[in-house]
C-alpha cells in the first residue's frame, strides 16, 4: 500500500494543474446574470423623455436590447456610438440608472439619442431587480421579454460576437 | 544608464544561477569535488549580484527615475523617501526582485553557515537553490522586468504608490513574509538534496532543523503584520478575511508547523522520514503556489499583485517542474524509507503525529475552500463564492481540537508515555480552565456568550497545560536560573510559542464576541457614550499633507470627568490617485482598544463615525509575536551555537596554517 | 488595457476598502446584529473580494440598504438571502449553501479528517507491533 501512497500527492498536483490551466482561461470576476431565461421584472417608471409611465408589456415585442447607462458612467460614452449603430438592427432600450434628470437629458443631447425608450430609474430599483452592480450593463431581451443575455461592460464588436454569435 | 547597471546585474545573477543549478549537481552526480566546491562562491556571487540589482532599482525610486516604468507606476514626487523605498516591492516586479535577492541571501546563508554539513550536501542543496532561481530569474528577465524603461520622454511624475500601501507596514510586512516563503525553500532542498543523494537517514532532519525554525518564525511574524496592518489601516477593525492571498500566506504556514513539529520526531528518533520529506516539499510547493495564486488572476482578491493569465502560464509552467519534479522524485525514492519505529498508543511519537494530522487536515480544509470556486467554474459549474462562513465553520473546530491535544504531546515520554500519573496535573488544568471559562463570560457586559466560554477554556486550557510542563521542568532541573541555563532552548522556544497561541486564541475570542460598535451621526459639540468611556467631538478641521488633503476630526475622550485622550480621525484624500481612505485613531491598551472612525459627511457639518471597543485584540499579535519569538528562541540553542563556535575555530586553524 | 481600467473604474470596482459607516436606526439590536451578520455573509457584486459590510462601493450601499429596508419590513435573514440570490446568484452568499456541487466543500474537511485518522491509527498500529515484539525479544 505504501508503494501506491508515495504516488498519491503526485497525483493530487497533477490534477490541481489540471484544474489550474483551465482556471487560467476563465474570468473569476465574471458573473452571469441570475436573470437569465427569466422575464424582465416587472416595475412602474416614467420615461425619461415624455413623462408617460412606462412598464414592462410596453417593451418591444420584439428581441432588444436593455442598455443601463447614467450620465457619470465614461464607459457609457464609449460604447455610445456602437450602440447607435445596434439600434438600426433592433430597438435599444435605455434605462437611465441613478441618474438625475438635467444630466441625463443633457447626456442625451450632447450626444445623441438612440433609445426606443428611457425608462428612468433614479433610484436604481429595477437595476436592483435586474441584477445590475454599475453601469455600463447591457441585456439581451427576445420576443417573449425573456433576457436571454447580460453583458458587464462596454458593448463593442469583440465582446457582441464573442456572446452573442447566434443574435447578431 | 543606472537602470542598465540594475538590469545587467539582473541578467548576470541568472547565469550565474544557471551554473549554480548545475555546476554542483553534475559535480556531485560525476564524483568531481572541483565542480561541488564552485557552490558556495557561486550562491555569494549571486547575493551580491542581486543586491547590486535590487540597490539600483531602489536608487531610481529615491532618485525618482520616471523613465524606469515601474517607478513611474508605483511612486510620485511627492511621496515620502520611506515610503519610495518600500514602494520597490509594492507591485509585481518589484515584490519578484525582492523574492529573488531573499532567495538569494537564503542561498549566502547557507553557503556561509554550513561547515558542518559535508561539503557535497551543501552543493547539493545550493544547486537546487539554484535552480529555483533560474525559475523566478527567468521569469522577471521574460515577463516582468523591472527595469523597463519609458524612452525617450520619461513622465515628469509619478502615478503614485496606492495610498493603501502608503503606510510602514508595507516597510516590513512584504519582507518578513518573504523571508518565510523563501526561507522553506531551504527546507525544500535539504529534503531534495537527501531524495538526490539517496541519503534519507535522519541527518537531513537534524540540519535541516534550524533553517526550518528561522523560516517558520519570519512567515509567523510576517503573517502577524499583514493582520495588524489591515486591522489599523483598512478602517472597520478586521483582522482576517480568509481572503485568498491571506490564505495564500496560512497554507505554507500551517504546513510548516507540522513541518517543524514532524523535524523534531525524525531528527530525536529517525521516524516519520517519509513523511517529513513530504512536508518540507509541501511547504515550500505551497509557497510557490501561493505565488502563482496571487500573480495569475484564477482568483478574485483584494491584495492581488498582478491579474495576468499569461504570466500565470509561465508560473504554473515553473510549478509544474518544481513540484512535479520533486514529487516525481519523492515517489520514487522514498518508498524505499520505511521504518514503522517503535512507539505505543500514548506515546510523545503519537501526539506528535496526531499534531501533524490535524494541521495537515486544516491546511487542506483551508486550500480547498479557497480553490473551490476555481474547482466548480473549471467543470462548468458557475460561479460560487466561499468566505469567511464557510472557512470559521471549518477552521475553529479543527484548531479547538489540535489545540485540545497539544497539553498531553510535551507531557509525554518517547516510546511509551501511558503512565496516568504524567499527566494527572492535566486533571487539575482541566477544571481550572473550565470554571474559569464558565464564569468569564458572566462578568462581562451583555448577553452571556457560550462561544467565550468555550474560547476562554480552551485558551486556559493550553496556557495551564503548558505552564504545567514548564513547572515541571523547572522542579526537575531544581530551580529557574538551572533550568533557563540547561534546558534545550528549543524547550523554552516550545513553551513560549504555544503560551502565545493560547494568548492569540484568547484575544480572538474575545474580539469576535465581544466588540462593540455603533455607528452615529456626529457633529462638532456632540457627545457620544463608548464603552465607559465619553467621546466629544471637539473640532473638525481640513490637513494639507504631504501628499493628501484630509478632513479631520478632532474628538476627545473622557473617562468621567477627566480628559483621558484626545485623538484626530481622519479621511483623506490622496491627490495623485484621487483615492479615499480612512485612517482611523486607535487609542491601543492591554485589554481593548478604542476604535474611532469617520465614514461619510452626513451634511450640516456632522459626518458618520464609528466607534467601536475591541476587547483584547491586541492579544491576537502579541500571541503571534510571542510564537515567533519562541522559533527564534529555538534556533539560539547550544548545539548550533557550539557548531558555529567550532567553525569559526576551524577557520581560524585554517587561517594560521594557510 | 485602457479600456479595461475604464470599465473597472465605472463599474464600481472598489478600489478604495474602507469601513461602510452609515447611521442605520434599529429597532432592536437584535435586528443591529443581523444586519451586521447579512453584511458579513453577502458579497458585494463588484468588488475583489468584499462583503457587502466592509465595501465602500455604490453597489454596496444599495444593497445594505436594500438589507436594511427588508429588515424593517419584518423579513427574515432566509428572504433576504433568496431576495440576492434571484437578482444576483449564489455568487452573492459567501456560506455557500449545501448542495450537489458543494458537497465535496462542506464534507471534504471532516472526510479528510476521519480518513487521515485512520492513517493515524493503522501507523501508530503498526508502531505498537513493533513495540510489543521489541519487548519480547529483549
Amino acid at each position: 500500500m505504501n508503494r501506491l501512497m508515495v504516488w498519491l500527492p503526485l497525483g493530487v498536483f497533477a490534477i490541481l494543474v489540471g484544474f489550474f490551466f483551465k482556471g487560467l482561461t476563465l474570468d473569476p470576476t465574471e458573473q452571469p446574470s441570475a436573470l437569465i431565461g427569466q422575464p424582465v421584472p416587472a416595475f412602474e417608471l416614467t420615461d425619461l423623455n415624455t413623462g408617460q409611465l412606462l412598464s414592462r408589456d410596453m417593451l418591444p415585442k420584439e428581441p432588444f436590447l436593455l442598455n443601463v447607462w447614467a450620465s457619470w458612467c465614461i464607459t457609457c460614452q464609449v460604447e455610445h456610438p456602437y450602440l447607435t449603430k445596434l439600434s438600426e438592427q433592433m430597438p435599444v432600450v435605455g434605462l437611465n440608472y441613478k441618474d438625475t434628470e438635467t444630466a441625463a437629458k443633457n447626456w442625451l443631447q450632447k450626444l445623441g439619442d438612440p433609445y426606443a425608450l428611457q425608462i428612468f430609474d433614479p433610484t436604481g430599483r429595477l437595476g436592483l431587480d435586474l441584477g445590475v452592480a454599475g453601469a455600463p450593463e447591457t441585456f439581451l431581451v427576445d420576443a417573449n421579454g425573456v433576457i436571454q443575455l447580460r453583458i458587464q461592460g462596454e458593448v463593442n464588436d469583440r465582446v457582441f460576437a464573442q456572446k452573442n454569435p447566434a443574435d447578431a | 544608464m543606472i537602470p542598465e547597471i540594475g538590469h545587467f546585474a539582473l541578467v548576470l545573477a541568472f547565469g550565474v544561477s544557471i551554473c549554480l543549478a548545475v555546476f554542483p549537481l553534475y559535480g556531485y552526480l560525476t564524483n568531481q569535488n572541483g565542480f561541488c566546491a564552485t557552490a558556495k562562491p557561486l550562491a555569494l556571487l549571486q547575493g551580491l549580484a542581486l543586491a547590486v540589482s535590487f540597490g539600483v532599482l531602489m536608487y531610481g525610486f529615491l532618485a525618482h527615475d520616471f523613465s524606469v516604468k515601474y517607478v513611474a507606476d508605483n511612486s510620485n514626487l511627492d511621496l515620502p523617501w520611506y515610503f519610495r523605498m518600500s514602494a520597490v516591492w509594492g507591485a509585481h516586479e518589484g515584490s519578484l526582485l525582492l523574492w529573488a535577492l531573499i532567495l538569494a541571501f537564503w542561498g549566502v546563508a547557507v553557503a556561509l553557515f554550513s561547515r558542518g554539513i559535508p561539503d557535497h550536501m551543501s552543493a547539493l542543496v545550493l544547486s537546487v537553490m539554484g535552480m529555483i532561481s533560474v525559475g523566478f530569474l527567468a521569469f522577471m528577465l521574460f515577463t516582468s522586468n523591472p527595469f523597463v524603461r519609458i524612452l525617450p520622454f520619461a513622465p515628469g511624475n509619478g502615478a503614485d504608490l496606492n495610498p493603501l500601501l502608503q503606510d510602514p507596514g508595507l516597510i516590513f510586512h512584504p519582507p518578513m513574509l518573504y523571508m518565510g516563503y523563501v526561507g522553506l525553500s531551504v527546507a525544500f532542498a535539504f529534503a531534495m538534496a537527501s531524495l538526490i543523494s539517496g541519503k534519507l537517514d535522519s541527518t537531513w532532519a537534524r540540519w535541516s532543523r534550524p533553517w526550518t525554525t528561522v523560516a517558520w518564525a519570519f512567515l509567523t511574524l510576517g503573517i502577524a503584520l499583514g493582520s495588524w496592518w489591515a486591522y489599523y489601516e483598512l478602517g472597520w477593525g478586521g483582522w482576517w478575511f480568509w481572503d485568498p492571498v491571506e490564505n495564500a500566506s496560512l497554507i505554507p504556514w500551517l504546513v510548516a508547523t507540522a513541518l517543524m513539529h514532524s523535524l523534531a520526531v525524525t531528527e530525536k528518533r529517525g521516524l516519520f522520514r517519509s513523511w517529513t520529506l513530504l512536508l518540507a516539499i509541501a511547504a515550500f510547493s505551497l509557497s510557490l503556489l501561493g505565488t502563482f495564486l496571487v500573480r495569475s488572476g484564477v482568483l478574485t482578491s483584494v491584495h492581488a499583485f498582478a491579474n495576468d493569465p499569461e504570466r500565470g502560464v509561465f508560473i504554473l509552467g515553473f510549478l509544474i517542474v518544481v513540484i512535479g519534479g520533486s514529487l516525481t522524485l519523492y515517489a520514487i525514492r522514498a518508498s524505499k524509507v520505511s521504518e514503522p519505529g517503535e512507539f505505543g498508543w500514548i506515546s510523545r511519537e503519537s501526539f506528535l503525529l496526531f499534531n501533524n494530522l490535524m494541521l495537515t487536515v486544516m491546511a487542506v480544509s483551508v486550500l480547498l475552500g479557497t480553490l473551490y470556486p476555481l474547482l466548480v467554474d473549471a467543470v462548468g459549474g458557475g460561479k460560487v463564492s466561499v468566505g469567511p462562513p464557510f472557512f470559521n465553520a471549518v477552521f475553529v473546530p479543527l484548531t479547538a481540537i489540535l489545540v485540545s491535544g497539544m497539553a498531553f504531546g510535551p507531557l509525554a515520554k518517547w516510546r511509551q508515555s501511558d503512565d496516568p500519573k504524567l499527566y494527572r496535573p492535566l486533571i487539575v488544568t482541566l477544571i481550572v480552565s473550565v470554571l474559569v471559562g464558565l464564569v468569564w463570560p458572566s462578568v462581562l457586559d451583555g448577553n452571556y456568550s457560550i462561544g467565550t466560554a468555550l474560547g476562554v477554556t480552551l485558551a486556559l486550557w493550553l496556557a495551564i497545560a503548558t505552564g504545567v510542563d514548564f513547572v515541571k521542568k523547572v522542579g526537575l532541573y531544581g530551580g529557574l536560573g538551572a533550568t533557563f541555563a540547561r534546558v534545550e532552548r528549543g524547550m523554552i522556544g516550545m513553551w513560549l510559542a504555544h503560551f502565545g497561541l493560547a494568548v492569540m486564541i484568547f484575544g480572538v475570542v474575545m474580539v469576535e464576541n465581544h466588540t462593540e460598535h455603533r455607528d452615529l451621526r456626529m457633529g462638532v459639540g456632540d457627545t457620544q457614550q463608548l464603552g465607559n468611556y465619553d467621546v466629544r467631538m471637539t473640532d473638525l478641521a481640513v490637513i494639507n499633507g504631504p501628499n493628501y488633503v484630509a478632513d479631520q476630526a478632532t474628538f476627545e475622550i473622557y473617562q468621567g470627568e477627566t480628559l483621558y485622550k484626545t485623538v484626530t480621525p481622519q479621511k483623506r484624500r490622496y491627490n495623485a490617485s484621487g483615492m479615499v481612505m480612512t485612517e482611523a485613531a486607535i487609542d491601543s491598551g492591554f485589554t481593548r482598544d478604542l476604535y474611532i472612525a469617520m465614514g461619510e459627511p452626513l451634511g450640516e457639518g456632522d459626518w458618520a463615525v464609528r466607534l467601536s471597543v475591541k476587547p483584547f485584540v491586541d492579544w491576537i499579535w502579541a500571541g503571534a509575536f510571542l510564537m515567533g519569538l519562541g522559533g527564534l528562541v529555538s534556533i539560539t540553542d547550544k548545539r548550533y551555537r557550539r557548531r558555529i563556535k567550532e567553525e569559526k575555530a576551524e577557520a581560524a586553524v585554517e587561517g594560521a596554517t594557510a | 488595457m485602457m479600456r479595461k481600467l475604464l470599465g473597472a473604474c465605472v463599474l464600481g470596482l472598489s478600489l478604495s476598502v474602507q469601513a461602510a459607516i452609515e447611521t442605520y436606526q434599529f429597532d432592536s439590536p437584535e435586528q443591529e446584529a443581523r444586519f451586521r451578520q447579512l453584511g458579513y455573509e453577502l458579497r458585494c457584486p463588484k468588488c475583489q473580494n468584499q462583503a457587502i459590510g466592509d465595501s465602500d462601493a455604490e453597489i454596496s450601499g444599495d444593497l445594505r440598504a436594500e438589507v436594511y429596508r427588508m429588515l424593517k419590513e419584518g423579513a427574515t435573514d432566509a428572504e433576504i438571502k433568496d431576495f440576492m440570490v434571484a437578482r444576483y446568484g449564489r455568487y452573492v452568499l459567501y456560506n455557500p449553501p449545501l448542495d450537489q456541487q458543494t458537497l465535496v466543500l462542506w464534507f471534504g474537511p471532516a472526510g479528510l479528517l476521519v480518513l487521515g485518522g485512520i492513517l493515524v491509527v493503522l501507523r501508530i498500529r503498526q508502531s505498537k507491533k513493533a513495540l510489543e515484539e521489541g519487548e519480547s525479544q529483549a
